[in-house]
């Protein structure tokens, strides 16, 4: 085995046992720890892969807003933060079947491609990833319709939290 | 990569190739090595940092700071780091005790990891990433993280508000930093931060002085530090987020504080003032390495002025002055910058038109605060006016 | 050994190792006498009352949820401030138009009265 698949499984096995225990602890602010720890490994795994942008994008976006949001919403909607609430929610088994069907689902798509077995093309030296993604995202042959209609995207979410903000204070008064 | 390929370095891996290792193994090491040194130098400066904080608010408070041991008290962080290990370490009852010691650990390497990327001369920095200037947001998350981690696991209302009430203000400074970030960006066409440095044949502090200007007050807010340093408001929440901590502990959370200020000042010379660059690097390649200190340091120095200058804010005006006019205002900036800078690239007069445009913008916003400002005193005093004249009858 | 982040995560080992260093040092150097009195929360000498737990505002959670918008929109940015150069004024006009619309996202949650922290 060479030193990046030891490296790999050794990250895939923490992302493994970070996200069993991430449904399995008791304590909700373990939980989201945990689940940060599995982010973590997603970066790691994208950094070992040289997709540096999406490596960073993963902490900056997942870790530094995503799971600061999942913290904020349990110290709010938890009266006590140590809460021991109750582990299994009775559809459990349905997400478990869900589960086990994506899984199969994602072996049985991968099985048959064969860009899984091959070897990564090498990159050629000199090359900017960052900057062949900022073309790419913006030249008119490209993907500059989907850039535009993400902003869009974003004003919707924007509009959303507005709402749900109005609701609240709503209920407040 | 020169870091990594240097006659030390070649050295140390040509020797370690002798002893038996493959040479990707020995190149692995070396560098492991190479960044063991970087860091002990930068925890060394760290604890010489506490020396000069402390001497700099002495002289900012009119008075002399340690001067007992040795010459201009320069062994007194020793003996802080001293009494700082023997002291006894104490888990406050209901204490989540392994996120309890994680989190400093966490602060301190989230700062640490910024030296990855801080281009300290020409042929001396750790990696040159093309995601650099994205990477110090990612690394910044961490830091928010370990300050959630301490503030909950301490056991203690005070530690959890004064945490929350960080997080708010570094989540929402993030927004005017990283968007100040991204005019050094445009300018260089880099996200790399030695690729920016290079790219300063003018320094940027003269193509976007205004960046510069909400980037050192949002990486303030960042940083935590006066005047925005409400998590510590000691009158009312004690400590923040470390009050719980004792011993090495509050030692690191100290230290990382100190270091945090080094490494933005650090930032603030690359992105805006050259960073390496200075007379005579062309030859001598390592002298940019004083160049990048003395930079570095005057950028500290002026946190401190600031520190020991301002008072400090409430939160609601802190959120109010991030919101409602860092936010609109470094993004009209941004659009109005690229802009220009399109425009003017490749003419005669891109320096001059680049800061005439940043005159230009900072007076138009001048004005328009102008205007509020005399509109909302007349709305106030006219109600002022009102209710008087209802008493009098 | 082409990938530059083997470098990040040499930083990220040592960074964690010499300040974990230091907690073990004083760990070991330090006395352990503790007892209850020292153990208890510190509030300036005043006994603790009830639990750590304090209800918090729904406006941090608000925040955090417009600081979410606003850092996926700066993360699609990033790469459009790295091709300006590259390309022309069409593009900035493109980058123009993406900022104009969350900043009238902005300006609405603005009138809306969400950006009041009270």
């Amino acid at each position: 085995m060479t030193a990046e698949q030891i490296l790999f499984l050794v990250t895939a096995a923490v992302m493994l046992v970070a996200a069993v225990s991430v449904v399995t602890t008791r304590n909700l602010i373990h939980a989201a720890l945990w689940l940060i720890v599995t982010l973590f490994g997603a970066a790691v795994l994208f950094a070992m892969l040289r997709a540096g942008f999406m490596a960073v994008i993963q902490v900056v976006v997942y870790i530094g807003a995503i799971a600061i949001l999942f913290i904020f919403a349990v110290m709010l909607t938890r009266r006590e933060l140590r809460d021991r609430g109750p582990q299994l929610n009775p559809g459990w088994w349905l997400a478990a079947i869900l589960a086990l069907l994506m899984f199969s689902g994602l072996v049985l798509v991968l099985g048959g491609w064969q860009g899984l077995w091959a070897a990564a093309p090498a990159y050629p030296s000199e090359f900017d990833s960052v900057q062949a993604l900022g073309q790419a995202l913006v030249s008119p042959e490209a993907f500059v319709l989907p850039f535009e209609v993400a902003s869009v995207l974003l004003l919707a979410a924007l509009i959303g939290a507005v709402y749900i903000a109005f609701q609240r204070k709503g209920k407040e008064e | 990569m020169d870091f990594w390929r240097n006659p030390v370095t070649d050295w140390v891996s040509g020797l370690l190739v002798s002893w038996g290792l493959s040479p990707e193994a020995a190149h692995v090491l070396t560098a492991f090595l190479a960044v063991l040194v970087l860091i002990s130098v930068v925890m060394v400066l760290d604890i010489f940092l506490v020396w000069m904080e402390r001497k700099i608010v002495a002289r900012f408070q009119d008075r002399l700071g340690p001067n007992r041991l040795g010459p201009f008290g320069l062994i007194q962080p020793i003996a802080d780091i001293i009494k700082l290990i023997v002291k006894e370490n104490i888990y406050p009852r209901g204490a989540d005790k392994v996120v309890y010691d994680l989190a400093p650990v966490l602060m301190m390497m989230s700062v640490l990891l910024l030296w990855a990327v801080l281009p300290l001369s020409p042929i001396l920095f750790g990696v040159d990433l093309n995601v650099g200037v994205l990477y110090i947001v990612g690394v910044g998350a961490l830091g928010t993280l370990a300050i959630i981690m301490a503030g909950w696991s301490s056991n203690n209302k005070y530690a959890l508000l004064g945490a929350f009430r960080q997080v708010a203000v570094m989540i929402s400074y993030e927004i005017p930093m990283v968007v100040s970030l991204m005019i050094p960006t445009i300018l260089a066409g880099t996200m790399g931060i030695n690729g920016i440095v290079q790219a300063q044949s003018t320094w940027f502090i003269v193509l976007a002085p205004l960046a510069c200007l909400v980037f050192l007050i949002s990486a303030l807010a960042e940083m935590g530090r006066a005047p925005f340093d409400l998590t510590e408001a000691e009158s009312e929440l004690i400590a923040g987020h470390h009050i719980e901590y004792s011993g090495m502990k509050f030692g690191l959370f100290y230290a990382a504080e100190l270091l945090h200020a080094f490494t933005f000042g650090g930032f603030i010379a690359a992105f805006f003032f050259g960073g390496w660059r200075g007379p005579w690097v062309d030859q001598y390649p390592m002298l940019g390495l004083l160049w990048f200190l003395v930079k570095t340091l005057i950028g500290y120095w002026v946190f401190g002025w600031i520190r020991y200058t301002l008072p400090r804010i409430r939160i609601d005006k802190m959120l109010d002055l991030n919101w409602k006019f860092l936010v609109p205002f470094s993004f009209a900036l941004l659009m109005f910058l690229a802009f220009m800078h399109s425009l003017l690239r490749g003419t005669e007069v891109y320096v001059l038109g680049m800061f005439l445009s940043n005159v230009v913008f900072g007076w138009v916003t001048v004005e328009i605060l102008r205007r509020q400002a005399r509109q909302e005193r007349s709305r106030v005093e006219g109600a002022r006016a009102a209710v008087n004249a209802g008493q009098k009858t | 050994m082409q990938n530059e982040w083997i470098y990040i995560g040499l930083f990220l080992v040592v960074g964690a190792l010499i300040p974990a260093a230091a907690i073990i040092v004083s760990a070991v150097l330090s006395p352990r006498k503790s007892n209850q009195i020292k153990e208890s929360t510190y509030e300036c000498g005043v006994e603790t009352v009830g639990e750590n737990w304090v209800q918090f505002k729904a406006q941090y959670y608000i925040f955090a949820l417009v600081f979410l918008v606003f850092d996926v929109e700066v993360v699609f940015l990033f790469p459009w401030a790295v091709a300006l150069n590259q390309l022309g004024v069409f593009v900035v006009v493109e980058g123009l138009i993406f900022i104009g619309i969350l900043l009238a996202g902005l300006i609405y949650a603005w009138r809306k009265g969400m950006l009041e922290w009270v």
